[in-house]
């Protein structure tokens, strides 16, 4: 075994590539539940491809044949309504934990200085994510596939000038077709996923530069010979990390952060295999009951709204009364996280030393994406309207407040090192 | 190796026309990825502009054509119906055609190019249903207004000038397509004319 491994090592960076990234790379020691969501969303990814690439062998891509062979595909497979279910809930827990995941960002300041572009990779994967879901959704080819994606696509109509000619061109027909359905499965099935397994590379790649943040938002890298020897951790790192620092309060990904997110695995798994057997269209909010029939362009369905993901912009897109305001402002909404690095221009990371008005303001912010999330799923009545409007100017209100307080923000003494 | 002094010139100059070759080429290739996303000869065919003989036509009679899939409604309107335009405006929704249901010439009362012939798509705003031309019977459905069109489905109303009334469930008026006048007895439907 040795043997082989030595072959190996002699030919590729095989024993090196393991140690640097897991066996002796160091991961703080206080990283808590919330760090468990990157690898929920890795392990999501890979259900989402292998489930996917399942899918595809019965799925036929066709105006005429999509819905039936989805129907097919959850009678007359065997096992196949469990690939299928797979699928879709995985779609829905893929923006449970990024979510969540990035809520962690926020909290903790994980997107602050040297981690500005490994943030700008996990705002890329979001959006990727988002394309994929919304053309994934289109599949089935049920009604709300089909209304979903015309008042989608019809958004890009809002863009002066170019918009119709746009519409067009993304629909490929003057209406959405087959044509469309054909062009959004090549993008789903192959384009996006190969784009999005990328960008993940990239975004482990530029966290394993930087390093894993914690909670105490304080580096693990001190600088090289300012830390007595006996108070370094008895672990191996790699030279690569303690070369130039000394690494301190962390241990070895593999296998202490492993064991633990196993634990999270376990649990995350439970939840998702209840979903999956009990509540696979989750109350209408994963799988939506005009769904059930097949697209038909003759018939709107009586309240269209898109799955619950989007639904936070969809009421900020709603809230606005001009169409072309209302895409730059869901637009927006998204251009604002990508940017929160250079607004957030504080020096203390952590929610725990931050100021009071930190705290409001971040919690306001999450009161408001729900309240979005929630009214995007409602029509839109005169009263829902009016508190879209409100919760639409919290969440721009959490940034811009950001930009003024973090400067100069009243922040409590940040410890030394992470509490022994 | 030769010993030649490196010339710097030369050496930019190729980079740069290497580079921009390079770039021509790069573009001239994805031409063909965009333009494959275009609509295709079947779908521009089943999508074409269709022409509508109005010569023929009766006043009061409603003609069918078919465009893109969907009915498609040409009214020879009388001078009678075209009265009962003008003071419904407290009684529907969106009289003013404000809603992006019609193109920007078809927002004036009558909704249409020339008053006395109405272009619409047969299709109701609320779940596309087609609503029925009640040609002298709409009085049963609003007191005092001889005709209009009636969705049996859900019982939405629209005027002759397919302004939905208010209090049904029909969100807006009934959509007007792009057209225009060839002629004086040709319509077609499917494309804005030069005057717009």
């Amino acid at each position: 075994m040795n043997k082989l491994i030595a072959w190996f090592d002699e030919r590729i960076p095989l024993t090196k590539t393991w140690n640097i990234h897991l066996a002796q790379y160091p991961a703080p020691k206080n990283l808590n539940f919330w760090y468990l969501f990157g690898v929920l969303a890795t392990l999501v990814l890979v259900n989402q491809i292998v489930t996917g690439i399942w899918l595809t062998m019965n799925y036929v891509p066709s105006a005429e044949g999509a819905f039936a062979s989805v129907e097919y595909i959850m009678r007359d497979i065997e096992g196949g309504w469990i690939l299928r279910y797979m699928h879709s809930t995985g779609a829905s827990a893929f923006f449970v934990v990024v979510y969540l995941h990035m809520f962690r960002g926020m909290l903790y300041g994980s997107y602050q200085k040297p981690r500005e572009l490994l943030w700008v990779f996990g705002m890329l994967i979001f959006l990727v994510l988002m394309a994929e879901a919304f053309m994934g959704y289109l599949l089935p080819w049920g009604q709300m596939s089909y209304w979903g994606a015309q008042v989608i696509i019809s958004l890009f109509g809002a863009i002066p000038y170019i918009g119709d000619d746009l519409t067009l061109w993304i629909r490929g027909d003057y209406v959405i077709s087959g044509a469309t359905l054909n062009r959004f499965f090549a993008l789903h099935v192959i384009a996006l996923p190969l784009v999005l397994v990328i960008l993940v590379f990239l975004h482990i790649i530029a966290l394993h530069e930087v390093g894993s943040n914690n909670p105490e938002g304080i580096p693990t890298k001190k600088p090289k010979g300012s830390v007595p020897e006996e108070e370094k951790p008895k672990f191996k790192f790699h030279e690569r990390f303690t070369k130039k620092y000394d690494i301190v309060d962390s241990v070895p990904f593999f296998p202490y952060f492993i064991v633990k997110d196993l634990v999270g695995i376990g649990i995350f798994l439970f939840l998702f295999c209840y979903v999956i057997f009990f509540a696979p269209a989750m109350g209408g909010l994963f799988l939506e009951p005009p769904n059930f029939e097949p697209a038909n362009a003759l018939k709107t369905p009586e309240h269209i709204a898109p799955v619950w993901y989007f639904t936070p912009f969809y009421a900020i897109l709603r809230a606005v009364p001009d169409k072309l305001m209302g895409v730059i402002l869901m637009f927006g909404a998204i251009a604002f996280l990508f940017a929160l690095p250079w607004i957030d221009r504080g020096k203390v990371r952590s929610i725990r030393y931050r100021s009071t008005f930190h705290k409001i303001n971040l919690t306001v912010f999450a009161i408001s994406f729900i309240v979005l999330g929630y009214l995007g799923l409602k029509p839109a009545t005169e009263v829902y309207t009016f508190f879209a409007r409100v919760f639409t100017f919290l969440y721009f209100a959490f940034f811009v407040f950001l930009w003024f307080y973090s400067k100069n923000e009243n922040t409590k003494p940040v410890p030394e090192r992470i509490t022994k | 190796m030769s010993n030649a002094p490196v010339d710097k010139g030369r050496r930019r100059f190729l980079t740069v026309a290497t580079s921009v070759v390079g770039a021509a080429g790069a573009v001239g290739v994805a031409v063909p990825f965009i333009t494959s996303w275009n609509p295709s000869e079947k779908a521009k065919n089943a999508g074409a502009p269709v022409e509508v003989n109005i010569g023929k036509m009766e006043p009061g009679q409603l003609v069918r054509q078919e465009w893109r899939g969907q009915p498609v409604w040409v009214v020879r309107r009388t001078p009678e119906m075209l009265a009962t335009l003008e003071g419904l405006a407290d009684q529907l929704r969106d009289p003013h055609s404000e809603e992006p249901q019609q193109p920007a010439y078809a927002t004036n009362l009558g909704r249409a190019i020339k008053d006395e012939y109405f272009v619409a798509v047969g299709i109701c705003t609320h779940l596309g249903c087609s609503p029925q031309y009640l040609e002298t019977d709409f009085g049963e459905q609003v007191e005092g207004i001889a005709a209009g069109f009636f969705c049996p489905c859900h019982g939405s109303k629209f005027d002759i000038a397919g302004r939905v009334f208010s209090g049904v469930p029909a969100p807006y008026n009934l959509v007007v397509p792009p057209h225009y006048y060839v002629n004086d007895t040709t319509i077609l439907i499917g494309e804005d004319g030069e005057q717009a």
